[in-house]
């Protein structure tokens, strides 16, 4: 008996490095050169996460080139997830964020695509970004340091096929935006942007309840009211203002990459001027399209605010990258404000 | 660790093979552009320290970016203690280099130009650091751009010498930074010549102690080209050096020659701003030894609102020195406080111009003031910039 047992033992401590998340390699920082070596996914090509994996979900999302993106967090086992109001969740050290770029094309001919896979590792040594490139046959994604191009086409809610040069970040890139003074940090897992219902093998859980059931959080945090910007029951103030949160507010933020501007766009903004009423461009050049404020009430027209947002030209358009085509549904959402205003 | 050399050459891939060198580099590398000209289509970044970026000299290795199609300047670097020296970038569709938040930085014999001459659609900045410490600039060259050449913002301590600007709206811009000395430059057919401004609601404000000493600014009469909301797009065409809501500015030595409206203005920020702790007005302002030749023979009347009231005011005489006369009300009734007053010490007896605020609000008074000699008291020297190496 005794045999067997530790025979079996043996085998299972074997296995572990073969099939188990690899921890040890996420508090040292390391990066493998595949996708499939961190062991997140149960099948890769479509996504399906193996236990210690969890899906989660954004009520607002960044834009990213109408690509779809599959969102999934590990945590260490037993490990708690600190929440401080208005902040990201501080997930501890050994956490992984994981989130893959698609296009479904689900009403075309065309296949679906993965483009790349993005992870936040939360090593010993701060958060560290990387970029997984997926290959032609999408059956694995390879480390990608310095990004890519990929040149594609997909299609679009109504069916149109739009072509795309979608950019893959690079190290650097990944910074940009993920940085807050001196530090890289996750952008969108804030509660306020998380109170939304998941189904979990097949039932619907609120997903912050389903986070306390897990032991990671508290059951009452505090945190703001925050909608999806999608949805056109809601205000047409909170969907810009969740809109502005989620696409400029991780670099328009004291201490983030367009601090130089004193342009503030969080959610938890009050002051008229920062957020860009009236407020003069500081270094914008001609991407003022020689207009004199941000934002002037009840004028998208004469707001720079919106018409960086509808330009393609690189040395105009917001935000700084992240995008080659205009975001036609964001551009409606800002500019009905506006005009509320 | 040692030190190694990356030669990259001009290629089909050229984004990514300076890209790639710029991501793998250790710190201690130089990155070594050959020369020739390296077509780039997506902006360039650099965030390893102790990097060194260089070329063969900037007519020799040139980055173009006409067919920029992503990235908000040619070239961003983020971290510290790097040096770019011998290349240039060309035709940017925004900034063409810039620098955030790195300190020790050093742009040594680079240039920037938007080589189709100046026009609204050029990048707003050349030589572009911001928010960081120890900057030098030193022999580079700024042409084209459409705000300013060479914009240091938000900054401490630093340095630009022995460079030369041209075609830009602003030739050379120290903004809302700290400890500047600004010398041996030439600054020649720019919108205006030497600007050292201070903006309202931006984190660091309050700009102090800048030196711009001989300095050659020259002809500095392009039609202002701006984008309109940009604040150099108030700049009159034809003004030599401009200091707006700074304190404690000396400028002296520099030759000042043919700029159309005026040779040296002081001016506060004229605009509504929210932010109760910022001072609009100049303060402690030095002006000394200076050359000036026929400054004022060609004001922008046509098109700027500051050149032509002081037309006005001046029947005519633009002057080589302007001084809105803005004060705090308390100041307009009491006076200013001693160690804030304008001090000028010149030989040639260059002409000047200041307002009386109340006069001019009042009808019928002359507001218009010409005696040099209200200003006269000691000059005190301000400190030399010393760069501090930062680790």
């Amino acid at each position: 008996m005794k045999f067997f047992k530790s025979f079996f033992l043996i085998i299972s401590l074997l296995s572990i490095p073969l099939t188990a998340i690899n921890k040890q390699a996420h508090i040292e920082g390391k990066f493998f050169s595949k996708l499939s070596d961190y062991h997140f996914f149960k099948d890769l090509t479509n996504q399906i996460p193996v236990d210690e994996v969890l899906p989660y979900q954004l009520q607002s999302e960044l834009f990213s080139d109408y690509t779809h993106k599959q969102r999934f967090v590990y945590v260490p086992p037993t490990m708690k997830v600190p929440h401080e109001k208005n902040k990201v969740f501080m997930f501890p050290v050994g956490s992984v964020l994981i989130k893959t770029f698609s296009y479904q094309n689900t009403i075309s001919e065309l296949a679906p695509q993965l483009l790349e896979t993005r992870l936040l590792i939360h090593s010993e040594g701060g958060w560290k970004a990387v970029s997984y490139i997926w290959n032609e046959d999408q059956s694995e994604a390879y480390l990608s340091l310095v990004g890519g191009t990929i040149q594609t086409s997909f299609s679009d809610k109504n069916g149109n096929i739009i072509s795309v040069r979608y950019k893959a970040p690079n190290k650097n890139q990944c910074k940009e935006c993920h940085q807050i003074n001196a530090s890289l940090t996750p952008i969108g897992p804030k509660a306020r942007n998380m109170n939304l219902t998941l189904y979990y093998d097949g039932k619907p859980q609120n997903q912050l309840a389903k986070w306390h059931d897990l032991g990671w959080i508290d059951q009452d945090i505090d945190f703001m009211k925050m909608i999806n910007y999608s949805s056109f029951n809601e205000n047409i103030g909170d969907r810009a203002r969740a809109y502005l949160e989620i696409n400029c507010a991780h670099c328009h933020i004291p201490g983030g990459a367009a601090d130089t501007t004193g342009l503030y766009l969080m959610l938890e903004e009050t002051n008229k001027k920062s957020l860009g009423f009236y407020k003069k461009p500081v270094a914008a050049g001609k991407a003022s399209f020689n207009l004199k404020y941000s934002i002037v009430p009840k004028k998208p027209n004469q707001s720079i605010l919106l018409r960086r947002m509808e330009s393609m030209d690189p040395g105009i358009m917001m935000p700084e990258s992240g995008r080659a085509l205009k975001h036609t549904e964001g551009i409606e959402v800002i500019s009905e404000w506006i005009n509320s205003l | 660790m040692s030190a190694a050399l990356i030669i990259v050459e001009p290629s089909e891939n050229s984004y990514k093979d300076i890209q790639e060198a710029l991501i793998f580099a250790e710190p201690g590398d130089v990155v070594r552009l050959t020369g020739g000209t390296f077509v780039i289509e997506d902006g360039l970044s650099l965030d390893i320290p102790g990097v060194k970026i260089e070329g063969e000299g900037m007519d020799a290795s040139i980055l173009e970016f006409s067919n920029q199609k992503s990235g908000a300047q040619g070239l961003l670097v983020t971290s510290d203690n790097v040096t770019l020296q011998d290349f240039a970038v060309v035709n940017a569709k925004g900034d063409a280099i810039k620098s955030k938040g790195a300190n020790n930085i050093s742009f040594i014999r680079v240039k920037t130009e938007w080589t189709g001459g100046p026009n609204t659609t050029n990048g707003a900045y050349g030589l572009y650091p911001v928010e960081s410490e120890n900057i030098l600039i030193d022999d580079c060259v700024a042409i084209g751009a459409s705000d300013a050449g060479i914009y240091v913002g938000q900054s401490i301590n630093i340095i630009v010498k022995n460079s030369f600007v041209k075609h830009n709206v602003a030739g050379i811009e120290i903004e809302n930074s700290f400890y500047a000395d600004v010398y041996g430059n030439l600054a020649e057919e720019n919108t205006g010549g030497i600007l050292v401004f201070d903006l309202p609601d931006l984190p660091q404000q309050g700009g102090h102690h800048v030196r711009v000493f001989n300095n050659k600014v020259i002809n500095n009469n392009t039609p202002n080209f701006a984008p309109e909301g940009n604040i150099v797009g108030e700049v009159p065409s034809g003004s030599g050096i401009m200091v707006m809501a700074n304190s404690h500015v000396e400028v002296f030595e520099n030759r000042i020659e043919n700029n159309g409206t005026t040779g040296i203005a002081v001016v506060s920020y004229a605009d509504d701003y929210e932010d109760k702790s910022y001072y609009p007005h100049p303060r402690s302002i030095q002006i000394h030894n200076n050359e000036y030749i026929n400054n004022g023979k060609n004001p922008d009347v046509e098109s700027n609102e500051l050149a032509k009231l002081l037309f006005e005011l001046s029947n005519g005489e633009m002057p080589d020195i302007f001084w809105d006369g803005v004060v705090p009300i308390s100041q307009m009734v009491f006076g200013q406080n001693q160690e804030d007053k304008m001090i000028i010490d010149e030989d040639g007896s260059p002409t000047i111009i200041t307002l009386d605020p109340i006069k001019y609000i009042l009808p019928l008074l002359d507001p218009v003031k010409r005696d040099i000699n209200e200003f006269s008291g000691n000059i005190k020297p301000l400190k030399a910039v010393e760069l501090n190496e930062v680790l």
